[in-house]
């Protein structure tokens, strides 16, 4: 087990800049994920951890040592590839006994090893088979027993549930969460679903344009994200430009072009978030949080707007509220029975709760 | 770190590139420069004395070669895509069978194939004779020799490209294109016309060039029946054996040029438009024939097509049990035993050129092996700078003519050289399993190169991380995944090095001569029989090859090619 420390860290091919000016420290047995959307250097990023690449500057640290040169077979890290990259001439045993192997461990041993592990991926009546005959599933625990066995210091999962359908993703999320509390190793997850990151992490790192805009546990990242990209990503949310008017002892006024009417928002860590004076202001809400309501509500940031489209999901209701004919704003209730779903066209009042608004700045490009 | 990467590369490259250096680059200059120098001084003496009036001869080859290759062309697709046609489409009873059989040609080296076709065919042809007595004719009704013979050996050793390549389109073009064509109301010939045919074009320009370049290297088949007719493979050869080695030198940089521009032509094609489908190996769907007089019509054109292909075997088999001595002023041999091939076993000097022709081809395809893995490797896993040079001087020996390879080698290595550690390899036991290494590396290098375009680079990664060395990972991940490739290419190397004839007519001793010229020997010498069972030997060895590679490794031989 260690500790993973990236320091201002940039990774350059050619002209494009695939990672810029990273730092991020990795605790000792945390789950850490990357999440960020395509092309955003969550595999790079990964890669250099593993060896494959070199930062162009910056350094890579395990414990306190130094690694950012070291080979790949030299850092005792294992790597769960997207396409598993199981060796296709050997049986599910030879594959899961590579490792072991190379580091020259004994006949007996490598076979009790290879067995126990097995067991634990609940593949032991496959260890004869040949890795082509293996499901898509199977084949991905055999990859996760593959990098287990040797015990390494660091897990890298490069989006291992990508190519499965969605019961089994699911199925596997408990089933890799389990066996890294098991072993308590150090994991870093590559994931662009955001489900999946919010369900399984200890903390994740967001990553944009190369960038990692921020890093925090799952609540933190959903409830206080640092900027518009942050709030979209994870989550569904409604982003209006907002600019400062006034600030009363406990509240902030802002005035939007969108909405008629000054919006209050709470003075609080958890309301506002850190900006410049420079910055371009946003806020965000999200749909969950809007309260909705034939009768006119009382209390402060309370408009008024027409249903254009109503989502029946099952668990929930999404309505969008159509402002001025100008903004829409999207809303989830929970399903409570027909009576309680707005049909289109009907006139409604909405207010978005001064305790549920977070104002934060524009994401820099 | 990325210096050990990097030095990798380079120790990689250091053998793969002086192999290629000494053994392709270096003797094509060679030949380049001797074709340059008249008695010894520079000059473009022999380029007009090519073109010139003075020898009208070699233009005339290089005409001739060409028109017998615009021929075989035209025949080969003429047999080869109706076959694949009605073999892939109909449904009819020996469909398999007969299919199977279509693709015998490619057991038979050329220069036995022409053997057996003369013998067929020609003057006192087994075929010709029995007709003339069958129908009481005075004379025989017809022979085989010069064009007609050059270009009907050409047409049935060549259709299996045009077969094969059409079968194998045929087999990955989605049936529903088809379907939705007569589904909007095409009439079936409409919809051969105008979807079906189109699809084919690509494969079918591809064996057309292919066999194209092959004609033009064509070198048994003149050799045997040309007579009188010219062709410029042959005209090197004739050169080299005058002692012009500086006309011959001229002669091959003239083939060369046409056959590299034909390989670059059919490079520039493939690469220009790709009809590929997006959904493959849908399998065709064949129509049940239901029509009697249709199907039995199909059933009989099955027959009769593999009685036209099996003939040249089994006059083979027929003649090499003519013990020798026994068919001299006789119209049809009478007299059989197995003599010709106790004898191989008996006599020593009938036995010399089995040996030498196993084991030149032994040595040839363990250097083809090796260097095959390396440079595939090299090419498809590794990037340095220069990577598209060494691609085509990989593939240069596949463009040139035999003959020309042939005379590449003796125009180096007929003196001392740094690439022959300061030896005279003309004349000596190693240049031919040089010749046939250098014949055959792009064969082993393109099966190779396939296969580990399909191995993904995470794979490698995958060991490595696990804690594998660089060394390791090769040997226990990379080579056992991509052996059924470099084996399929170098079991194809030796069956054709077994039979390569060309360059062993121009580079063989007495102390190292192969079957192929073994067989030539005995051809002159009217030992019929003997011959005959030189070549079934050769045969007998390719189809073992053939099936054991097929039966172990699961290589089929339409896939090689
Ligand atoms: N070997 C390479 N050579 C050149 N550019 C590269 C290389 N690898 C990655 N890149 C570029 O670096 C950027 C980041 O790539 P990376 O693979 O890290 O993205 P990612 O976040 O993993 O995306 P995805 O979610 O699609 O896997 C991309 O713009 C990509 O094109
Ligand atoms: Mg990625």
């Amino acid at each position: 087990m260690s500790t993973v420390n990236l320091s201002t860290i940039t990774k350059k091919f050619g002209s494009v800049t695939a990672v810029k000016g990273l730092d991020l420290l990795i605790e000792e047995g945390e789950f850490f994920t990357f999440l960020g959307p395509s092309g955003c250097g969550k595999t790079t990023t990964l890669r250099m951890i593993a060896g494959f690449y070199y930062p162009t500057t910056g350094k890579v640290k395990f414990n306190e040592k130094d690694m950012t040169t070291v080979s790949p077979e030299k850092r005792n890290t294992s790597m769960v590839f997207q396409n598993y990259a199981l060796f296709p001439h050997m049986t599910v045993f030879e594959n899961v006994a590579f490792g072991l192997k190379v580091r020259k461990i004994s006949k007996s041993e490598i076979k009790k090893r290879v067995q126990d592990v097995l067991k634990k991926v609940r593949l032991e009546n496959y260890i004869e088979r040949q890795v082509s005959q293996l499901s898509g599933g199977q084949q991905q625990r055999v990859a996760l027993a593959r990098a287990l066995v040797i015990e390494p210091d660091i897990l890298l999962l490069d989006e291992p549930l990508s190519n499965l359908d969605a019961r089994l993703r699911d199925e596997m999320r408990t089933e890799i969460l389990r066996l890294q509390r098991e072993y308590g190793i150090t994991t870093i997850y590559v994931t662009h679903d955001q489900v999946e990151a919010l369900t399984m992490s200890d903390r994740i790192a967001v990553f944009n344009f190369g960038e990692c805009q921020q890093v925090g546990t799952p609540i933190e990242i959903y409830n206080k994200p640092v900027n518009d990209f942050v709030a979209e990503f994870i989550g569904e949310t409604n982003l209006l430009p907002i600019t400062f008017e006034k600030k009363n002892e406990k509240q902030f006024v802002f005035q939007s072009k969108d909405l008629s009417g000054p919006i209050y928002v709470n003075d609080t860590e958890t309301n506002i978030a850190t900006y410049n004076d420079t910055d371009e202001l946003i806020m965000s809400i999200r749909p969950e949080a809007v309260r909705l309501d034939l009768n006119k509500l009382d209390g402060n940031n309370i408009f008024t707007g027409k249903v254009s489209l109503v989502q029946f999901t099952g668990a929930s209701v999404h309505t969008y509220v159509t402002v001025n004919d100008g903004i829409t704003i999207r809303t989830t209730t929970l399903n409570q029975g027909p009576s309680t779903y707005f049909k289109e066209g009907t006139v409604v009042y909405f207010q978005l709760p001064e305790d549920q608004i977070r104002v934060i700045p524009k994401a820099k490009e | 770190m990325l210096n050990a990467e990097k030095r990798k590369t380079f120790l990689l490259l250091i053998p793969v590139v002086l192999v290629l250096v000494a053994y392709v680059l270096y003797p094509s200059i060679e030949t380049l420069f001797e074709s340059f120098k008249k008695n010894g001084i520079f000059s473009i003496q022999n380029y007009t004395d090519f073109f010139g009036p003075k020898a009208e001869a070699n233009l005339e080859a290089l005409w001739n070669s060409v028109y017998i290759s615009l021929l075989s062309v035209f025949f080969s697709a003429l047999i080869g895509v109706p076959l694949a046609y009605i073999f892939n489409r109909y449904n009819f009873p020996g469909r398999q069978f007969f299919s199977n059989i279509a693709i015998m040609p490619i057991v038979l080296p050329s220069l036995v194939g022409v053997m057996a076709f003369m013998f067929l065919y020609g003057e006192a042809g087994l075929v010709p004779n029995f007709i003339r007595d069958l129908f009481n004719l005075s004379e025989v009704p017809f022979s085989i020799g010069g064009v007609t013979g050059i270009l009907l050996v050409h047409a049935y050793t060549m259709y299996p490209y045009f077969y094969m390549t059409t079968s194998s389109a045929l087999n990955n073009i989605d049936p529903s294109l088809e379907e939705a064509a007569y589904n909007l109301g095409s009439s079936k010939f409409k919809v051969f016309w105008k979807v079906t045919f189109p699809l084919l074009t690509p494969g079918l320009v591809a064996a057309a060039l292919l066999v194209f370049m092959v004609s033009m290297a064509s070198f048994s088949a003149p050799f045997l029946l040309a007579g009188g007719y010219r062709v410029l493979s042959l005209q090197v050869y004739f050169s080299k054996i005058n002692g012009d080695l500086e006309m011959a030198a001229t002669q091959s940089v003239i083939l060369s040029v046409v056959s590299i521009s034909f390989l670059l032509f059919m490079r520039w094609y493939q690469g220009r438009k790709d009809y590929r489908m997006a959904s493959k190996g849908i399998g065709a769907h064949r129509s049940e024939v239901n029509n009697p007089v249709l199907k039995w019509t199909m059933v009989t054109l099955g027959i009769v097509a593999m009685i036209v292909l099996l003939l040249p075997h089994v006059t083979l088999l027929i003649l090499s049990l003519v013990p020798e001595g026994a068919w001299t002023w006789q119209t049809y041999p009478t007299n059989f035993s197995l003599e010709n091939f106790i004898l191989l076993f008996e006599d020593p000097n009938i036995w010399d050129p089995v040996r030498n022709s196993l084991i030149m081809a032994f040595l040839a395809c363990i250097g083809v092996f090796i260097f095959g893995i390396i440079t595939s490797y090299a090419l498809v896993k590794r990037s340095f700078i220069g990577k598209n040079l060494l691609d085509i001087l990989v593939m240069i020996p596949w463009a040139l003519p035999a003959t020309v390879v042939g005379m590449n080698l003796i125009l180096a290595f007929n003196e001392s050289s740094p690439f022959s550690f300061g030896n005279v390899l003309v004349g000596t036991f190693w240049i031919l399993p040089l010749a046939y290494f250098v014949r055959f590396i792009p064969l082993v290098v393109r099966s190779t190169t396939a296969v580990l375009e399909q191995m993904d680079d995470s794979i490698e990664e995958a060991a490595q991380n696990l804690g594998a060395k660089w060394f390791y990972t090769f040997r226990r991940v990379v080579i056992p995944i991509i052996m059924p490739g470099v084996l399929s290419g170098t079991l194809l190397a030796f069956v054709q090095a077994v039979g390569e004839f060309p360059t062993s007519v121009l580079l063989y001793t007495i102390g190292n001569r192969p079957i192929s010229i073994e067989i030539m020997n005995q051809l002159r010498m009217f030992n019929i029989g003997q011959a005959a069972a030189y070549g079934m030997i050769q045969v007998g060895l390719i189809a073992i090859v053939m099936y054991a590679s097929y039966k172990f490794f699961g290589v089929k031989a339409e896939n090689t090619l």
